[in-house]
């Protein structure tokens, strides 16, 4: 059980990294990752959504969906968006300086696809509710690794000499394939084993 | 935007001027999650564009009935609503399409390109632009999309909608059709896309001048 899990948190960290091997919450990856210090807080309040997530998913599967599995998709998106509206408003009672902390980043997140891309995946791989939160605690680990790497490289590249046309997105995009391409080496670490 | 120029218009900036991927680069992840081969990607396409034309169309149809403080709600409801469809629609219709897009065919829900349209344009247009509009901006994305398939499916296994093009003595570039190929792809057409863009942004400006 506790080989599965761990097997369950690594691949989610490394080898099927939800930002450079499944795509998922590129918009922030492209978009917040110049700074070394958002990123790492956009990463921290990342997993604690996915985690809210998890347990939001895997409540709704076992309680409401069995009886309507078509309606899948607009409860996950409706119930999703409505918890982490209410955790946050509780944290900001509870918490302020945790509140202060995520800041802004909270309420965006929710619209990230990222946070649909958990709920779905975690069902479609049937998770229980303690694999679900493993697994939120991996893919939200891996985007936070993805997210500080990315932003470091990119506070290098400011100094650089680039030309114009090749400026912002289109550099972002290249050096996050060459990202992509080193997390693919991971691939081998366990089929070696 | 009465004229006909003018519905014109509205069509055409969405495959060019305001392309959702080259110049908003928004909708990044079923871009670069399921174009590796040309016919996914049509797929995709086909499946978004669908999405983003009846979303637009009940929405422009319920503008003034749905009240502003829950509108991004409504949208992502009606837009919901919309994706199950495609996703059973798609699985009844092409069962091994739908298995390889699998989770991505639901995650269009939250392709930001069609909430975008809906809350900046649908929104606040008659039915006819708002349906011109959401079929340039589908056109624009799935033609995006179209490009990086063709190009990656060309590049890593050497064949265009399955069928072989450069024959046994290609040695496929395999990283083509991994994520990284996906990264690369749309990095490079974004750069082609620059350089076009500029070239012509520096002519225009000439001409004005003259």
């Amino acid at each position: 059980m506790a080989q599965e899990l761990l097997w369950i948190f690594i691949s989610a960290l490394l080898i099927n990294n939800f930002t450079l091997a499944y795509f998922l919450g590129i918009c922030p990856f492209l978009g917040v990752s110049n700074k070394l210090d958002t990123a790492m807080r956009l990463g921290l309040a990342n997993i604690f959504v996915m985690i809210i997530t998890a347990l939001a998913a895997w409540a709704l599967n076992t309680f409401v969906l069995i009886y309507a599995p078509y309606l899948r998709l607009i409860s996950f998106i409706i119930v999703i968006a409505s918890t982490v509206q209410f955790v946050e408003m509780a944290i900001k009672k509870w918490s302020p300086e945790l509140f202060k902390a995520l800041g802004i980043f909270l309420p965006l997140i929710t619209t990230n696809c990222a946070i649909l891309g958990i709920a779905l995946f975690a069902t479609n791989k049937g998770y229980g509710l303690i694999e679900g939160i493993v697994y939120a605690l991996g893919a939200g680990g891996g985007m936070t690794l993805a997210l500080v790497l990315m932003a470091g490289i990119r506070e290098e590249t400011r100094v650089l000499d680039i030309p114009d046309v090749m400026k912002g997105t289109a550099l972002s995009l290249i050096v996050a394939g060459i990202l992509s391409m080193a997390f693919m080496g991971f691939a081998g670490m366990f089929s070696a084993a | 935007m009465n004229t006909p120029d003018g519905h014109w218009d509205v069509f055409v900036k969405g495959l060019w001027k305001e392309n959702p991927v080259f110049v908003a680069v928004l909708g990044m992840c079923p871009t670069l999650a399921v174009t590796n081969t040309a016919i996914n990607s049509l797929a995709m396409g086909a499946a978004t564009l669908f999405v983003l034309f009846f979303s637009s169309l009940l929405v422009s149809l319920l503008r003034k009935v749905i009240a502003k403080q829950v509108r991004i709600t409504t949208y992502i409801v009606i837009i919901a609503t919309f994706v199950s469809l495609v996703d059973m629609l798609l699985a009844a219709l092409v069962p091994d399409i739908h298995k390889e897009l699998g989770a991505f065919i639901a995650l269009i829900v939250v392709n930001c390109v069609i909430l975008g349209r809906q809350e900046a344009f649908a929104a606040s247009n008659r039915v006819g632009p708002a349906l011109l509009d959401a079929a340039g901006m589908g056109v624009g994305f799935s033609m995006a999309l179209l490009m990086i398939g063709v190009v990656r499916e060309l590049l890593g296994n050497g064949s265009l909608f399955d069928i072989p093009v450069f024959g046994s003595s290609f040695e496929p570039w395999i990283v083509m059709i991994l994520p990284p190929g996906g990264f690369f792809t749309l990095g490079f057409l974004l750069l082609i896309f620059n350089t076009v863009a500029r070239r012509r942004a520096t002519r225009s400006s000439i001409v004005t001048k003259a």
